[in-house]
């Protein structure tokens, strides 16, 4: 009975993402003629799309993640810099960017006219640069997942304390031991979470593999369902595709799971790199800037390509139509509900793992939960969506719930970014103040107050904030929802695009860009600080 | 003294409730349409003022993505839909739509239909047209292909970017058009033409924004293209390559719903659709050619050069019989 006390917040949550995601699938499933799953599944066709999917998602993912130590390391050895909060703020960027706007930045970069090849041509280089095929992919999944990987691992960095720092300065620790023995027992309970969440992200690209891919021999099980769902119509083939996509995105999970590690609980609370020993020398400071430097031109070239044909674009004619700003409203309010509800499904979800965690060390289940959590990426949203609208058509409420709807689509699919940032700290948290709360007899809220909101808010902040920004930026299931004809901003950004309003466009993608950041340090302002 | 106040608030109340539920008989004719229709660019608004100002009722547009959107959207709501009239299949989605029984015929007299083929169905009507066309950046291009045979089997003919027709209309088109041009021998083309396509894209809007940005000299879109820059930003350097072997045509049409509640607005406002205020502006807002000859001239914008000469077309029924098949096949010869 104590033990369903601690963890009934948990299986709520289990229990209803179980429901909602099986729901939505069962109920496509159901509103169309069945098809053979085993004829589905011999389809020389299908099994090329799926091995495509996984190298794709395999590759991409080690690039990002891969690269995003080695600059977090990087980041994390530089404590202090002149721009370094502001570029960890613009790194939220990519991730909240609607494709079509990331496509268009990436291509002023890379692409047949980009800079790359102009600088190319400039040193006399007779080849030009081709970004479409596997390269393009790669490219476009490394400016998302990369920085969001480098939010996510850093503060793995930063919880290394600095009595751990001294200690190893006094038993005179070189670069790579620190590594080895401080920062990777930090990290490496993390990096599965964090690989988990960006393979499943590159696995569910869509658009961008498709564009930059060069062709339909790039295609993922997503274009499949998409093409299953709008085009074909058969609902079924789309729920049978789903149900796929989410076992192989299951497996890769449950061998994540294998490498996951114990936590390494780490004592002290006052956190600075810069008692490390391995920062003073000249050749490390020159080759931390260097990757910084390097990260930052690949990330921020895009980015100012699509700031840069925002201001050229008719800003006034933009800015001072009420259209806007209603869309903007109503992106808005889907933001911050979904946010709520993300946070809601999160917390309910985080405090079960960690009462799993220290009252019965059921780790692996602990972490079942978790992954169950972050499951909800390898769902695609336009199948949820399909299946709540089906829900809210048999209900009659179509017309009313149409906000919640999409707020509530958006909640699921931000939840694993909630889940991964959250739950590292306030786990770990709990297993280092365990003992004094037990003592102090601290339970509850006021545990909760004084020992655990300290040490998660700020990551709290990030998550919240992204969750916002994401699902203000989301596009696919506010236009599935429809019927009132109330836009949010990234439909009316394709409004324009499908008007030939290129250069509007163009100025709502960086007027969507700026909003987004601020709701982002809006929030870290006001929870963060 | 209390009482009469109450009572003038109760009075005032009923009164009040009165006229919200004498508005609330104001009928609502309900459209489901794609996005570009109904954005404020679109012709949508126009439309709206125009309507209800002559038929004592709201006309309410639900914007969906796109042409398929709306299909699917109608075959997800089923006899449920709060639809009256759905505006902006084409002729590739036709077959498919009046298979779900969903629709009453149209009534409507269409001795006035001026396309360039001969128009018969009973449930739809069209209100619209176009033609598929390689429109291309003239700085970049002097001599575009003279034909669809040159532009895929020419060695020399310039990089392209397409759709894709598994998730756009005009991609579809294009399968299509090479299609009634090549006939069983398309996939030979296809082959061909393959290292020309710089990429295949999800839809219309990231094929265009990048041929825009440089990417390529020549993009699948539409024969009134140009005519838009030519009209907007008094741009003569986007231009259509026309096609001695013909141009592939869309249709745009519109049909009302069997369950609805307002069969003789819905009637009406097809009726309204062929008129002559709707057409006159359906050029320059939606970017199509009038289905009805409106007496008066097209936009300058609009060359005679750029109508198509030879005009080709499958049947709905050939469209949906072969759509999937023919799109196994394209993947086969492109995806290697």
């Amino acid at each position: 009975m104590r033990i369903l006390s601690g963890v009934w917040s948990g299986i709520v949550v289990v229990v209803f993402l179980l429901i909602v995601i099986g729901g939505s699938i069962t109920l496509t499933a159901m509103t169309s003629t069945p098809v053979s799953l085993s004829s589905a599944l011999t389809d020389p066709y299908l099994i090329s799309v799926i091995r495509f999917t996984i190298g794709q998602a395999v590759l991409s993912t080690t690039i990002s993640v891969g690269l995003a130590l080695i600059v977090t390391r990087a980041l994390a050895r530089r404590a202090k810099f002149p721009g370094r909060r502001l570029l960890i703020l613009l790194m939220g960027l990519p991730v909240v960017m609607p494709v079509i706007v990331a496509i268009f930045g990436i291509t002023a970069v890379f692409g047949k006219r980009g800079l790359l090849n102009e600088l190319l041509s400039l040193l006399g280089v007779e080849q030009s640069f081709t970004v479409y095929g596997l390269t393009g992919i790669l490219v476009a999944h490394t400016f998302f997942n990369l920085p969001l990987a480098i939010r996510l691992l850093l503060p793995a960095w930063e919880s290394i304390p600095r009595e751990n720092w001294r200690l190893a300065s006094m038993l005179g620790m070189s670069s790579r031991q620190l590594f080895r023995l401080l920062e990777w027992p930090s990290i490496s309970d993390r990096l599965p979470g964090i690989c988990l969440v960006v393979f499943l992200l590159c696995f569910t690209s869509f658009a961008v593999v498709l564009t930059l891919g060069g062709g339909p021999a790039a295609t993922t099980i997503e274009v499949a369902i998409y093409q299953a769902l709008r085009y074909d119509f058969e609902l079924n083939q789309a729920a049978l595709l789903a149900l796929l996509q989410l076992s192989l995105c299951t497996v890769a999970a449950l061998g994540l799971l294998k490498w996951f590690r114990v936590f390494a609980a780490t004592s002290g609370r006052k956190v600075d790199a810069r008692d490390r020993p391995d920062i003073h020398s000249t050749i490390g400071k020159a080759t931390d800037f260097f990757c910084i430097g390097i990260c930052t031109i690949f990330l921020l070239l895009p980015i100012t390509m699509i700031f840069y044909s925002g201001i050229r674009g008719p800003i006034y004619e933009v800015i001072s139509d009420p259209i806007l700003w209603l869309a903007s409203a109503r992106s808005l309010i889907i933001a911050i509900l979904a946010t709520v509800i993300s946070m809601l499904l999160a917390m309910g979800l985080i405090k079960s793992v960690r009462f799993l965690r220290e009252k019965t060390k059921q780790q692996k289940g602990a972490e079942l939960a978790l992954t169950i959590g972050s499951m909800t990426v390898a769902i695609p949203p336009m199948v949820i969506g399909t299946g709540f609208f089906l829900i809210a058509l048999r209900t009659h409420t179509l017309a009313h719930a149409t906000l919640i709807m999409i707020a509530l689509v958006n909640a699921i699919m931000v939840l694993p970014y909630l889940l991964r940032s959250i739950s590292p700290p306030y786990i770990q948290a709990g297993e280092q103040y365990y003992k004094l709360c037990r003592h102090l007899g601290l339970s509850g809220l006021q545990r909760f107050r004084l020992i655990d909101w300290p040490i998660i808010r700020k990551p709290t902040a990030f998550a919240i904030g992204l969750g916002g920004a994401l699902s203000f930026g989301d596009m696919g299931v506010a236009a599935l929802f429809d019927t009132d004809g109330q836009i949010t901003l990234p439909v009316m950004l394709y409004h324009q695009l499908g008007a030939y309003q290129f250069n509007e466009a163009s100025v709502t993608a960086v007027f969507l860009l700026l909003l987004c950041v601020s709701f982002f340090w809006a929030i870290n302002q006001i929870i963060g600080r | 003294m209390k009482t009469p106040k109450l009572l003038t608030a109760l009075i005032y109340g009923v009164c009040l409730s009165a006229t919200g539920s004498a508005h609330a008989e104001t009928p609502t004719l309900t459209v489901f349409t794609y996005s570009s229709f109904t954005s404020e660019w679109g012709p949508g608004p126009l439309i709206k003022k125009a309507y209800e100002t002559r038929c004592q009722c709201n006309l309410k547009f639900v914007g969906l993505e796109d042409g398929a959107a709306l299909l699917s959207r109608l075959k997800l709501e089923g006899n449920r839909t709060s639809a009256d009239v759905i505006l902006g299949l084409d002729t590739s989605l036709i077959a498919e739509a009046q298979a779900t029984e969903l629709l009453a015929p149209h009534d409507v007299n269409i001795a006035d239909i001026n396309l360039a083929v001969t128009w018969s169905n009973s449930y739809f009507l069209p209100y619209d047209f176009g033609y598929f066309g390689f429109v291309y950046d003239g700085e970049e291009i002097q001599t575009p292909p003279k034909s669809l045979r040159d532009l895929m089997l020419n060695p020399d003919s310039p990089p392209v970017i397409i759709q894709d027709p598994r998730t756009s209309t005009p991609g579809l088109g294009l399968i299509l058009w090479a299609r009634k041009v090549f006939g069983e021998d398309d996939i030979g083309a296809w082959e061909t033409f393959a290292s020309k396509i710089v990429t295949v894209t999800k839809g219309w809007s990231e094929a265009y924004g990048l041929f825009l940005k440089g990417e390529a000299p020549m993009v699948l879109s539409y024969t009134t293209s140009p005519a838009y820059h030519r009209h907007i930003e008094n741009s003569e350097r986007y231009r259509v390559a026309m096609f001695d072997d013909g141009h592939y045509q869309q249709v745009e049409v519109i049909a009302r719903l069997a369950s609805s509640k307002n069969p003789t607005l819905a009637q009406n406002f097809l009726e309204f659709m062929l008129s002559n205020d709707v057409q006159k502006i359906l050029p320059t807002t939606n970017w199509m050619l009038p289905a009805v000859k409106t007496g008066q001239a097209l936009p300058e914008a609009f060359k005679e050069s750029e109508i198509p000469k030879v005009v080709l077309g499958f049947t709905p029924e050939e469209v949906s019989a072969n759509r999937k098949n023919w799109i196994k096949r394209w993947l086969g010869a492109v995806a290697k």
